[in-house]
């Protein structure tokens, strides 16, 4: 057996000297990752450290400002909260075309963005060669199936995609986690969290040891506003997106203002288009344009065999989703 | 008349009240816990194997291996495969188990499962069939002909003006009941009892008695409820054997649940299936020939029959029709039959190829087919022993408003959506069994119907009521049923859509038997108001009988308790007569679907399936409009998201689990619309029924794909219809 000791934390600082103080520790909050990799035997702490009852990290702040979601705010919580669906609509949307409503009420906003790939070599039942979980193993995915893996940004150690929803609508929107940690407290963009596999593909994020989530902190602005989460799946639900695109619009009559531009589903982490934002500034608000600018900013994705269609697909997607917040068609 | 009534589930209440006992809730005395070890790779020897580790992990009682394993005696029918693992060193398929740790926990079970080391001499593997489709071969042994020819089909092509000749292919899926199979095993010396999720008690109680040298009374199986099967629970898997197994090698009682990620690799699949039809046609449409030919995956271990074409012998009328099935052995474990087999795959090509022939000879699909409408059976030359295809189909389009179809393709769009309106036939062979069944009615008026039939989620607990209560006169409220126990009269599978037909029918006929009985009572009883009344005279209703001018009556109860007796019986029977030589016994529908396509993303959801059957006699329209609706349910998702891929490097299966294998959610199934066209078949059994079960998860997929074709002027003819394929 590999046993693990579980306890209950009631104080942020508390819970992050003691999983700081043994490398085999983790945090466990909504437990709907970590449960599921103890079953597979994908992840084998020793410790567990439950912060459900450190309350003060549960909070949604809404101020002029912005929005400040605590980590352990549940999903469900943060889809119906009124000022997230009248100002950051994407956020509302990504999150309830996620899971299930019963994950969505236990899982925490923090744990969200450290849900690890759905590449079926990963997840297996039996350790299959796969570095994300076992370092040093390969990768079966590349010389097998490919269909579900990424676009941009892998590397011959790793081709898996990022699963979240809500981290692409949080990357559209520039958001930034907050986090404790035995050293004290940092603030990362959403951009800098994550982190490609290059040739150590079993660090997702820039995360380090004993570093706990405290919040995510997203700018208020016109482009969360305006926005949109459009995502594209074979299952009408419970599905993980093939791809999928967060967009925030802000225009000045009929020329864009700004515009943001993350994708999901085609690279390990959310996939800010920052060329198509920067080529559309400045242009008509018509599909026409979004076209011609997420083209542009395709040239970089490196296809593989089975996932070649994906291509097409997050480039309409984004289109779609122009169209959706009154792109002229 | 408690039959067509549309009752609810008798036991409804118990299986949302949690009170139904599935077979993993068994709890017995002394129970310990079996978990496999199971092969990493398809094809080896196993060269060494280290259990030391397992064996000296906590909790643990025994680690059974092929090296301590006692050698079973050989099985067959209805055994899934002769193949037994644990038995030798040679591993066949990746998954197979090579080790069975038995510990007192479940969890102890588990991590003591994790140590057993083995080293393989890996051998070559094939998963691929299409590496090796010259070397398919005629599957024999089996329940149907592997080939049928009837007239000439190559005069027939050379005659025909109008002609599609088309592969059409369909990927390996898997059962994926909700309950995963379950099986608990006590021995009392000698005497086996097993408790198991099976689809046949009685099978595996043969299968049992052959592996372990038994005669068939020390062997008992119970089976009271199942959380679905759709096939994999339906034949005896290696697990149940050896579950049983290791109980008598470790002496006390064992249970052994398979894991989501074993259901992948030890209770079959549904096997991919490479499909060529040809259609021949005069202009007008009639059919001139038809052929189609199949090859499959079959496993190294053993063959398994799947007549994937053999709906097309009986369909249409044709003078030329020529099937054809050629099986490609891979290293997986055993395919098995899943909802549905043979006429399930083969009707997506063949009434995907009449989809075609319509828009070649520029007919309406539902005016193709009544032009090729047949009431005998061409390729065996008999009479159908009932069909109403002709009002089914009529009925269907009306009801979904066929009539405002565009005939073209991509002629109807709503936003971004393109529409399309598409349908198929089906058909479904009558497997039927025979069945013993008895009902007791007790001194407070009760009834009890007995018979070791399954109840797989269908409603067997309902509607056999329903025929007792009928045949008898009582009302359906007083009569439950006990059944899933091989100590009942010996009941057939519930498989092959055959249980209304065969357990119903003794069912009918013990309760005819124990009306007899009681009149009899009645008239011979000087203290019956009915004394010497004519039998021929008596008429019950609702627990009364009374002399046809109702001037006597008396009631079953009284007539049970003036008897001296706590219960009265009678026992029932039914099998199957000659009439197959006579008849072709098949269920038939027509079924209708709208599906809209996205039109930037190739995602098809199916807004609308309406489907009409020509099925028998419909017992109970509420549980029998399920059948059809979930069949509806598993046909979109044959359709559009079921798909095991293999991995070929690896060789297994790639996702074992339902993240990675796709089955529809609530989310994907729009309005669904089941009817019956009102039918009793003389022929089929003793009550006017077919079989239904099976029949609703045909003729979907074929419609899905057609309507996808008039949606968007895409062919796909490779299933599931992905976006990739229609981008």
């Amino acid at each position: 057996m590999y046993p693990f000791s579980y306890e209950r934390a009631t104080d942020a600082g508390q819970a992050i000297s003691v999983v700081a103080a043994n490398p085999r520790a983790a945090f466990i909050a909504g437990g709907t990752e970590l449960v599921n990799w103890l079953k597979e035997g994908i992840v084998q702490p020793r410790q567990l450290v439950d912060i459900n009852a450190v309350h003060s990290l549960a909070a949604i702040d809404v101020g002029p400002a912005g929005l400040r979601i605590g980590a352990l705010a549940r999903m469900s919580d943060v889809a119906a909260h009124p000022v997230v669906r009248r100002s950051y609509p994407v956020i509302t949307e990504a999150l309830v075309k996620s899971a299930s409503p019963q994950l969505r009420n236990m899982a925490s906003m923090g744990g969200n963005l450290l849900q690890r790939t759905r590449c079926p070599y990963f997840r297996a039942d039996a350790a299959l060669p796969c570095n994300k979980r076992t370092p040093g193993t390969g990768c079966a995915a590349i010389s097998g199936h490919d269909r579900h893996t990424a676009l941009f940004g892998w590397s011959d150690a790793c081709i898996a995609t990022h699963p979240s929803d809500v981290a692409v609508a949080l990357a559209a929107l520039d958001a930034i986690v907050h986090v404790q940690g035995p050293g004290g407290e940092r603030a990362i963009s959403l951009d800098a969290f994550y982190r490609l596999p290059g040739d150590r593909p079993w660090d997702d994020t820039t995360l380090r040891h004993g570093e706990l989530i405290t919040a995510i902190e997203v700018p208020a602005s016109a482009v969360a506003a305006r926005s949109h989460y459009l995502k594209v799946r074979e299952r009408a639900s419970y599905e993980f997106a093939l791809v999928s695109a967060a967009v925030g619009i802000d225009v000045d009559g009929a020329t864009i203002r700004a515009v943001r531009i993350a994708l999901g589903g085609v690279a390990p982490m959310p996939w800010r288009l920052r060329e198509a934002e920067t080529a559309l500034r400045g242009r008509p608000f018509t599909a026409a344009a979004a076209r011609a600018a997420v083209d542009g900013a395709f040239d970089d994705a490196r296809p593989r065999r089975e996932n070649a269609f994906k291509v097409e697909l997050a480039k309409r997607a984004v289109v779609r989703a122009m169209i959706a917040l009154g792109a002229v068609v | 008349m408690s039959i067509g009534m549309a009752l609810t589930r008798k036991d409804g209440p118990l299986k949302v009240t949690g009170g139904a006992d599935y077979t993993a809730d068994m709890q017995v005395a002394g129970l310990l816990y079996g978990v496999f070890a199971a092969s990493t790779v398809p094809s080896a020897t196993i060269a060494a194997l280290d259990t030391q580790a397992a064996e000296s992990a906590p909790g643990v009682v025994q680690v059974v291996t092929h090296r301590n394993a006692p050698r079973l005696h050989a099985v067959s029918a209805p055994a899934a495969m002769t193949f037994l693992p644990l038995q030798g060193d040679q591993v066949h398929y990746e998954g197979q188990p090579i080790a069975l740790v038995v510990a007192d926990s479940l969890e102890r079970a588990t991590y003591a499962a994790s140590l057993v080391r083995p080293r393989y001499d890996v051998t070559p593997a094939r998963m691929d069939i299409r590496e090796a489709l010259d070397a398919a071969t005629t599957v024999t042994q089996g329940y149907d002909e592997p080939d049928t020819a009837i007239g000439d089909p190559v005069a027939g092509f050379r005659s025909a003006a109008a002609r599609v000749a088309q592969r059409y292919t369909l990927g390996f899926r898997h059962h994926n009941p909700m309950e995963p199979s379950a099986t608990t095993a006590l021995w009392d010396g000698d005497h086996l009892t097993m408790y198991d999720a099976t689809q046949h008690v009685f099978g595996v109680r043969t299968v049992l008695a052959q592996a372990f040298g038994l005669p068939l009374e020390q062997v008992r199986v119970i089976s009271h409820f199942l959380g679905g099967g759709f096939g994999c629970k339906g034949y005896v898997w290696p697990h149940q054997i050896l579950t049983a197994l290791a109980a008598r090698q470790v002496g006390r009682p064992v249970k052994l649940v398979l894991t989501r990620a074993q259901m992948y690799a030890a209770c079959g699949y549904q096997t991919e299936t490479i499909h060529d039809v040809a259609l021949g046609a005069s202009p007008d449409g009639r059919l001139r020939a038809i052929t189609h030919d199949v090859v499959y995956a079959n496993a190294i271990t053993d063959d398994f029959p799947e007549y994937a074409a053999a709906g097309t012998r009986a369909m249409y009328a044709c003078p030329a029709i020529a099937t054809r099935h050629r099986a490609v052995k891979i290293n997986t474990i055993q395919p098995t039959a899943m909802r549905a087999p043979n006429e399930g795959m083969g009707n997506v090509a063949l009434e995907s190829a009449m989809d075609e022939l319509a828009y070649e000879v520029g007919l309406d699909p539902l005016e193709l087919r009544l032009r090729n409408y047949t009431d005998t059976d061409p390729t065996s030359g008999k009479p159908f022993s009932s069909k109403k295809l002709r009002e089914a189909y009529q009925l269907g389009a009306e009801r979904f408003g066929w009539a405002t179809r565009s005939p073209d393709p991509r002629t109807m769009r709503d936003g971004h959506e393109l529409v399309g309106y598409g349908m198929a036939s089906c058909l479904m062979t009558t497997y039927r069994n025979p069945s013993a069944a008895r009902v007791r009615i007790h001194a407070d008026g009760s009834v009890l119907v007995e018979s070791g039939a399954q109840e797989i989620g269908t409603g067997v607990r309902t509607i056999m009521p329903q025929i007792a209560a009928a045949a008898l006169g009582v009302d359906v409220s007083r009569v439950e049923m006990a059944l899933g126990d091989t100590t009942l009269p010996e009941a057939g599978p519930t498989y092959g859509s055959s249980s209304t037909m065969g357990v119903g029918s003794a069912v009918a006929d013990a309760a005819v038997n124990l009306r007899s009985v009681i009149l009899r009572l009645a008239v011979e009883d000087p203290l019956s108001p009915l004394y010497e009344a004519p039998i021929g005279d008596l008429d019950i209703r609702d627990g009364r009988i009374s002399s046809t001018d109702h001037a006597r009556t008396d009631t079953l109860e009284a007539i049970v308790r003036r008897s001296g007796r706590d219960v009265i019986a009678a026992d029932g029977v039914w099998a199957p007569g000659s009439e197959e030589s006579s008849y072709a016994l098949f269920s038939f529908g027509a079924v209708f679907v709208e599906a809209r396509v996205d039109e930037d993303f190739g995602i098809v959801r199916v807004a609308r399936c309406v489907g009409a059957y020509s099925a028998g006699r419909i017992i109970n329209p509420t549980t029998a409009r399920s059948q059809m609706t979930g069949g509806m349910i598993w046909g979109i998702g044959q359709a559009l998201l079921e798909h095991s891929e293999t991995d070929r490097a690896l060789g297994r299966f790639l996702s074992k689990n339902l993240s990675g294998y796709l089955v529809p959610v609530n989310a994907d199934i729009g309005q669904l619309e089941a009817y019956f066209v009102d039918e009793y078949d003389p022929h089929a059994s003793a009550i006017g029924a077919r079989g239904i079960g099976e029949l609703g998860a045909t003729g979907v997929a074929a419609a899905v794909a057609n309507a996808v074709y008039h949606a968007t002027g895409r062919r796909v003819r490779d299933l599931p219809i992905v976006p990739e394929k229609l981008l």
